[in-house]
């Protein structure tokens, strides 16, 4: 059977991380399952994990009264879910709910900033991971609001 | 001496069916009028259209180069011509020149794997390629499609889509910029799918066709992937008159889009797509 750090070492979010901090993280670090149809996260609710899709499909979501649910993008295997667990105030801004069968690892949003504050070099590899994901996701945004398929675009 | 066409005299070409694609995108199935022949066209080729009495624009061919009748091309109504193009019914006659200019790298990627990445009607043209590479399926590695549209509702050739997502030595993925209700696919934009899209970087033949924009944040994504500018192929638009290089309409810094193109390796238009006076 699969350890949890050896399947923390493969996924690219961790990829090249030190093996000192990978032992580290595995100690925050569980494994989840969600069916679909089911909510990983609720918008507003407490933002205490995160997630490294591992298998399926995860729609995040956001509710508009006038026209329901709105997908704004969809996670799936070795991408990651959810970065609020990171900046205060610790609240989710979306909902994800599951499109295909997920298995993920949960890893424990305050088991990792606590790990972060106490050392440093730590809390600095997370905060350059995330922050690549957060740029990557706001460039696909800003591709997203250019409608570049529409006419006249 | 073989008689050669003059390029700049439309041969005739009676409608045989005009079908609708998606709202405003439909595909023309041409058939010569008696004594004109078909010539033969590579995938990425583009033809000249002319309604009579309207004016003549160029639109990629959509068809399979292995079978040249019909005669197929799939555009958008957006202009003038389009729209009249649009309202056709079969036996109407209009006029055809070409084919036109440079074609996807189909010989060039054999041994290799392909990553074709489609945005919205730019499928069309590539829909020529994916018909060329199947029929040899056996000659390419991997072989991707990514599929971007605005809404489930846009996805160009939908049945076609989903057949070659059940080929399984096809690889599918199609993503919309936006969904709401029933949709259970991917919703983001078509760049998004690169870094999950499986295909040797190093080894791997990559053809680009959308809008401009698409195309160089996909190519540059390619890049992040590993693959060299040299092995990436996009397919430009410019305005195209005379087709064959002389009047200059469809002039993109050193080169003819026409005549040098539509189908350039990045590596030579890089340094142009970021040019705004272009």
């Amino acid at each position: 059977m699969r350890t949890l750090e050896s399947i923390l070492v493969e996924h690219p979010f961790f990829k090249g991380l030190q093996p000192q901090y990978l032992q580290l993280i595995t100690g925050c670090a569980s494994n989840v399952r969600f069916h679909a149809g089911t909510y990983m996260l609720r918008e507003g609710e407490q933002a205490s994990q995160f997630y490294l899709i591992r298998h399926g499909k995860v729609a995040l979501e956001v509710f508009a009264a006038q026209h329901g649910p709105i997908t704004i993008e969809t996670i799936e295997a070795g991408e990651v879910l959810g970065w609020s667990w990171l900046f205060p105030p610790y609240r989710w801004h979306f909902s994800a709910r599951v499109v295909e069968p997920v298995r993920a690892i949960a890893l424990d949003g305050i088991c990792l900033r606590t790990k972060g504050e106490e050392d440093h070099d730590l809390g600095y590899e997370l905060m350059k991971r995330v922050a690549q994901i957060m740029m990557e996701r706001l460039q696909a945004t800003r591709i997203q609001l250019l409608d570049v398929y529409g006419v006249g675009a | 001496m073989a008689n050669v066409p003059d390029p700049m005299l439309p041969q005739l070409y009676r409608v045989q069916r005009v079908r609708r694609e998606i709202p405003d995108t439909f595909t023309l199935e041409l058939e010569p009028e008696e004594g004109v022949e078909v010539p033969p066209f590579a995938s990425g080729q583009f033809n000249m259209l002319y309604v009579f009495g309207v004016g003549e624009i160029p639109i990629s061919i959509s068809g399979d180069p292995a079978r040249r009748r019909p005669l197929v091309h799939t555009t958008r109504a957006v202009g003038t011509v389009s729209k009249a193009m649009r309202e056709l019914k079969p036996e109407d006659v209009i006029g055809v020149r070409g084919p036109f200019g440079s074609h996807w790298p189909i010989e060039r990627a054999m041994g290799k794997d392909v990553v074709i990445v489609a945005g919205g009607i730019g499928l069309a043209p590539l829909r020529s390629a994916m018909y060329q590479i199947i029929s040899q399926r056996e000659k390419y590695g991997k072989v991707v499609l990514l599929y971007g549209a605005r809404t489930p509702e846009d996805i160009l050739y939908r049945r076609e889509v989903e057949h070659w997502r059940a080929h399984f030595d096809l690889e599918v993925y199609v993503t919309v910029d936006n969904a709401t209700g029933k949709w259970r696919g991917s919703v983001g934009v078509v760049t998004r799918l690169i870094p999950r899209a499986p295909f040797d970087p190093l080894n791997t033949v990559a053809m680009i066709c959308g809008p401009e924009i698409m195309m160089r944040f996909t190519a540059a994504e390619l890049e992040k992937r590993g693959v060299a500018t040299e092995n990436i192929f996009v397919s430009m638009e410019r305005n195209m008159k005379c087709a064959i290089g002389q009047c200059g309409h469809c002039q993109y810094g050193p080169h003819f889009v026409c005549k040098d193109g539509p189908v350039f390796q990045y590596s030579r238009v890089q340094h142009l797509l970021t040019k705004w006076e272009i």
